[in-house]
């Protein structure tokens, strides 16, 4: 068997026994259980840090926009999403709000109540990813004729500038203001976070795969070598921050669905260094590293973890020491360690299928040895 | 003009406050080619230090302890968390400085408990009101403008007119060759970031002395502001970070004046992008070419 199929097996058989557990374990758990938490809150950062992965380690353009383009995501949802009868009370300061429609209503109306609810939100989740993606356009023509840390710092200042709008007075009608979005309908079992978030992360796999994907890895590598073998690098550039931030606006929109209630607040630049710590974890230019790091972060920082902020870790109890806000200081140590000493995080620029490469040729050494 | 003129006092304080913070980012920047995250967050240490100290000791202690400790950990955080990574590429430093960041935050999440903490003892003098033109403020409000300008000239003469100075224009012009002449690059640096958080802990003190209280967020926003201001100066030049940090503070405040308080951050920003897209070179910024 050659040694691509293997993987295309393995990646399958993962594949197929992640879906299995995630499946079993919605059946068996009710929906507000840590492990189903857990697993959505995950799935949703997967999807964030695969797309700026794509942006950051397989284009090598630094941009810290990401919580930006989620919260437009996010927003659009709720905006689309929230019922008709309860805009009264989500938009109690503006009157009901301007919008007076709602797509899973819409839908519902023509396809039945279950299938037109859930192809309403998936519209919904479209419309704040391909608004993302515009705005990213826009942005684009600009910024992304700079480099390297002023790039970071441009598309930080956008994200600002977007959450200073919609935090505005006068768009309160569309957004609310400075007040909550709620009430809008959410998956709540894990089985359709994982399947969305794993489709996606599948065409951001095809994507690098593909000649595109080959030629943002060359403009990473060397732009002035990848424009002198007929790389088009304006208009790369451009496409890469395209498509991270359509599917950016697209975990914007799941986060929100997690979440239940959706505000500007969250999607502070603290957001984006998360994401951009959890790639790192993962390893820059590396897709499962950055869904392994995704999993491994958030089941620290929500479960494994907890009882260093509840007074209680490992038999030590120490309310004194263990109390609100440790859990993160020790996982920002880890993470300053990971910085500092294990530049290449988990995987370096590996998948993991990959892995399985080395262990044929060890073996294979080791019978020629003997 | 009578509306608009404590907005523009004001806008003159702010600046004056930016500016210090701006000088650390500027000078970090001018030496190791590197946004450094965390001076933000040095910046809010040093107000939290100030409000703990301030509560705890006498006046004539707490304030050259701000001082102290501030000095120290803007040193600390180069010797652990930029060092290592000095031939590294640039932007695994700007992820170590991301990361400083974020542990400073959460480090002061947890000392603090996440609340912020009023600061109920502020410097007795410059805390004190004063009338100016029929407006009422506070003195540190005529005091910071002064002090930078004063602080300012300090610093030019340092590093125009001595040694350790000498060593950083040289470490800033070239940095391999500095060293090949024999200067300590690293002594410079940690030099470098001594003085940055100098003046951060003094902007900290005149800047909380204005606010109720320091929450651990407090150093996002005008860390972020002073680094435009750097840059609108041109970054690198530290006159440039003076005049560019006063002129963000003045249209802050004067766009707050005019009713427009959600947006005097946005204004910030776009002015960033504006100047980077039109003029990259800031104000007074030296044009340099990539070197590959």
């Amino acid at each position: 068997m050659t040694s691509s199929k293997k993987k295309t097996i393995f990646t399958a058989a993962v594949l197929a026994v992640l879906l299995a557990v995630c499946v079993v374990v919605d059946m068996t758990l009710p929906s507000y259980h840590i492990v189903v938490v857990v697993i959505k809150k995950a799935t949703v950062y997967s999807l964030v840090a695969v797309s700026m992965n794509l942006l950051n380690g397989f284009t090598g353009l630094f941009s810290l926009g990401q919580a930006g383009f989620m919260l437009l995501g996010a927003y659009a949802y709720g905006v689309l999403t929230i019922p008709v009868d309860k805009r009264a009370s989500v938009y109690q300061y503006f009157d009901g709000g301007a919008i007076q429609f709602s797509l899973p209503e819409i839908f519902s109306g023509a396809l039945g109540d279950t299938v037109g609810t859930v192809v309403g939100m998936l519209a919904a989740l479209l419309v704040g990813g391909i608004l993302a993606a515009l705005l990213a356009y826009l942005i684009g023509l600009p910024v992304l004729r700079l480099k390297s840390d002023y790039l970071a710092i441009a598309t930080l200042g956008f994200a600002e500038i977007l959450r200073a709008f919609f935090q505005w007075n006068t768009l309160g009608p569309i957004t609310n203001g400075s007040n909550l979005l709620k009430s809008y309908p959410a998956f709540s079992h894990a089985t359709p976070y994982v399947i969305l978030a794993g489709l996606m992360i599948a065409v951001i796999v095809l994507l690098i795969n593909s000649t595109y994907g080959r030629a943002f890895k060359a403009i990473r590598d060397d732009e002035v070598a990848a424009e002198a073998m007929g790389i088009n690098l304006a208009h790369h550039k451009r496409l890469a921050f395209i498509i991270s931030s359509f599917f950016a606006g697209i975990g914007g929109g799941m986060m929100a669905m997690y979440m239940g209630t959706i505000a500007a607040a969250p999607f502070k630049s603290t957001l984006t260094y998360e994401i951009l710590l959890i790639v790192v974890i993962g390893g820059i230019g590396s897709i499962t590293g950055s869904i392994l790091a995704s999993f491994l972060y958030i089941f620290s920082s929500e479960w494994l973890l907890r009882g260093l902020d509840a007074g209680k870790f490992l038999g030590i109890s120490a309310p004194s020491v263990f109390k609100n806000g440790f859990r993160m200081v020790v996982l920002s140590v880890i993470i300053m360690i990971i910085v500092l000493f294990f530049r290449r995080g988990l995987m370096g620029d590996k998948e993991l299928p990959d892995l399985l490469d080395r262990r044929p040729k060890k073996r294979e050494k080791e019978a020629a040895g003997k | 003009m009578q509306a608009i003129l404590p907005y523009v006092i004001n806008g003159i304080s702010v600046g004056g406050q930016y500016a210090l913070i701006a000088i650390g980012y500027t000078l970090v920047y001018g030496i190791l080619r590197l946004i450094n995250f965390a001076h933000g967050d040095v910046f809010m240490v040093a107000g939290l230090v100030m409000v703990y100290a301030t509560t705890a000791l006498p006046m004539y202690v707490a304030l050259p302890l701000v001082l102290i400790v501030t000095v120290i950990l803007g040193f600390t955080i180069e010797r652990v968390a930029y060092k290592p990574l000095r031939t590294a590429p640039r932007m695994s430093v700007m992820i170590s400085a991301i990361g400083v960041s974020y542990l400073i935050q959460n480090l002061a999440f947890y000392i603090t408990g996440g609340v912020p903490q009023p600061v109920t003892n502020p410097i007795p003098w410059i805390s004190e009101n004063v009338t100016i033109f029929g407006e009422s403020t506070k003195r540190v409000t005529l005091v910071t403008p002064v002090l930078t300008i004063v602080l300012v000239f300090a610093l030019v003469y340092l590093i125009n007119h001595t040694k350790i100075g000498m060593a950083m224009r040289a470490a800033a012009k070239d940095f391999e060759t500095a060293q090949l002449m024999g200067i300590k690059i690293n002594a410079v640096i940690s030099m470098t970031f001594v003085i940055g958080s100098f003046l951060a802990a003094v902007g900290a003190m005149l800047y909380f002395t204005n606010y109720p209280s320091v929450a651990i967020t407090s150093g996002g926003m005008p860390g972020l502001k002073a680094f435009v201001a750097a840059v609108f100066g041109g970054i690198g030049s530290i006159p440039g970070a003076v005049v560019g940090a006063f002129i963000i503070g003045l249209c802050e405040e004067i766009i707050k004046g005019l009713g427009y308080t959600t947006f005097s951050d946005a204004f910030t920003f776009a002015l960033l992008i504006v100047v980077l897209c039109v003029k990259p070179t800031g104000l007074f910024g030296e044009k340099v070419t990539d070197k590959v």
